[in-house]
């Protein structure tokens, strides 16, 4: 584990340095552990793969102090091998997987020499794991995505991707929480909201989530737009 | 209660504050006066906390109408502030009456304006701040609109004050960025360290709340893949192009290219005063001089108090 400043108000920690998803649940272990013994020293920490960002406030606190706190936080939470508490909870999302929503839908398959049916039994077989959220509020990259319908990036972004939109970008899976420009492959639309700003984000890194396949009506039942 | 029932945004004018705190991690970007400079002493000439919303308008071309009594300080870009139609100082307070209309014009130098208000400007909160993000759409998080009536937290009339003009600053003056070396630093060659810190920059066009794209030598970025990791302000991420670009408050909160150091903050706030075709310029400096520069501004804020004639500050 190494920590190192990035800016004058905050530091990295390094878990390691390829994905793992055993590091997720340490990574917000330590999370955790900073946010209640450190309180309003911290001002905001960014969870990612291998990695946590954490900004802390200069009016509070200095450098040196702050480092010497996590270091003991690490230590002592780097000692505890029994099994993570959390394990993350488990969200299911449903999902309209057609080519009327699913605008990469039939691409993929072609391409995965797969039928329309096999990517959808493919896509809703995984439980995924939310790696990290960022992009966009509520965006959570999910992984890891089976490896025979796991598909690069588009070369040429869209302007576009309507809300609700269900992508694959490689191993990776999400939901795009709004409207937004985007380069993902999208295979469905999930009608469930997301994020609001009474009830902030549904999806936070570490939780375990599952798609299930839905039908037009249903989807549509659910709030689903097309 | 007093608000400013505003008339036109210009290009975009946001309420901001210190920005958002414990947000990131569920995707929100920070967001915050992105000028640290001009907002502090906006506050400071009303006696304000710190952090206090302002209005923060991009390019002049903003006008309002108060409709009640109320304080206001404008800081910033230098252009032209008139108060019903006749011109005034900025960098110092004025007192609004109701059907009062203020308007700033295009600036002469400089981006951005911050309005503050005596007790803070309200609006919705989320995460603990008033900041405003355009690019993540959020209902009432967005932008100001015209037509909007933006409401003061207080109706009271401050004391007149203004600030020292030994504070004044040149947003025409060369720039000089200071870098602290983090995240990929020690990845990128030496020879790509020595041409970010000997080659000059070129402000381009493609500027915002959320970044700035330099033009200028290509630097060689190293040759690895890279898991997105959570990003500070003022990092400087270099995508295969070699082209620097320094994120901002409004920055997405991970990426994953390369970043060969970080910006300190208050020259975040220089930056973000300078428009396209402006020439800055790196260097790498210490953590340690960073901080202290960053640390003294802020107990210049948090303990220098007005003396009785408005005109100067005194340490304690």
């Amino acid at each position: 584990m190494i920590i190192e400043p990035v800016s004058e108000d905050s530091i990295l920690i390094r878990f390691g340095d390829t994905l793992d998803e055993q590091l997720t649940p340490r990574i917000l272990a330590a999370q955790q552990t900073i946010a209640e013994q450190l309180g309003d020293w911290i001002i905001d920490q960014v969870p990612a793969y291998t990695t946590l960002l954490v900004v802390y406030d200069l009016h509070k606190v200095d450098f040196r102090r702050v480092i010497r706190a996590i270091e003991l936080i690490l230590t002592a939470t780097g000692e505890d091998t029994s099994e993570p508490a959390t394990t993350g909870r488990l969200i299911e999302l449903p999902v309209y997987y057609h080519p009327d929503v699913g605008l990469d839908l039939e691409a993929l398959a072609e391409q995965a020499g797969l039928s329309i049916n096999d990517v959808i039994q493919r896509h809703t077989a995984t439980t995924y794991r939310v790696f990290a959220m960022g992009f966009a509020p509520g965006f959570g990259f999910m992984g890891t995505v089976d490896p025979s319908i796991a598909t690069p990036r588009k070369t040429t972004p869209r302007q576009r991707v309507p809300a609700g939109s269900v992508g694959i970008a490689n191993q990776q899976t999400a939901v795009y929480p709004s409207v937004s420009p985007g380069g993902w492959n999208i295979i469905g639309r999930c009608p469930t909201r997301l994020f609001s700003l009474d009830s902030l984000s549904l999806l936070q890194t570490g939780d375990r989530v599952s798609f299930k396949s839905i039908s037009r009506e249903d989807f549509l039942a659910q709030g689903g737009e097309l | 209660m007093s608000g400013l029932r505003v008339q036109s945004t210009g290009l975009r004018t946001t309420l901001q504050d210190e920005g958002r705190r414990h947000g990131q991690h569920l995707g929100l970007a920070v967001g915050g006066a992105a000028d640290l400079h001009a907002f502090r002493w906006a506050n400071k000439l009303l006696d304000n906390p710190r952090g206090s919303a302002c209005l923060e308008v991009l390019m002049g071309g903003f006008s309002a109408e108060a409709t009640g009594p109320m304080s206001i300080a404008v800081t910033g870009a230098a252009g032209r502030l008139a108060i019903n139609g006749r011109r005034h100082s900025l960098w110092r307070t004025h007192a609004l009456q109701a059907g009062d209309t203020i308007s700033l014009e295009s600036p002469t130098s400089g981006l951005l304006n911050y309005i503050a208000v005596r007790g803070g400007w309200l609006g919705k909160c989320l995460c603990q701040s008033h900041a405003m993000t355009p690019r993540e759409g959020l209902p009432g998080l967005s932008a100001v609109e015209s037509g909007q009536l933006i409401e003061a937290a207080s109706t009271d009339i401050a004391p007149h004050r203004q600030m020292p003009e030994t504070f004044l600053p040149d947003y025409t003056a060369p720039l000089t960025l200071n870098v602290i070396p983090g995240y990929q630093y020690s990845a990128f060659s030496h020879e790509a360290r020595r041409t970010l810190t000997t080659a000059p920059y070129t402000i381009t066009q493609q500027i915002d709340r959320m970044g700035y794209r330099l033009s200028g030598t290509d630097i060689d970025v190293p040759g690895m893949t890279l898991l997105s990791e959570g990003i500070a302000l003022g990092s400087i991420q270099v995508p295969a192009d070699g082209q620097p670009i320094v994120l901002l408050n409004d920055r997405q909160t991970m990426g994953g290219y390369p970043k060969i150091g970080t910006v300190a903050a208050l020259d975040c706030s220089r930056l973000c005063q300078r428009g396209p075709d402006t020439e800055v310029r790196f260097r790498f400096a210490e953590l340690a001089n960073v901080q202290c520069e960053r640390v003294v501004f802020e107990a210049f804020f948090a303990r220098t108090t007005w003396n009785t004639d408005g005109k100067a500050l005194i340490w304690p």
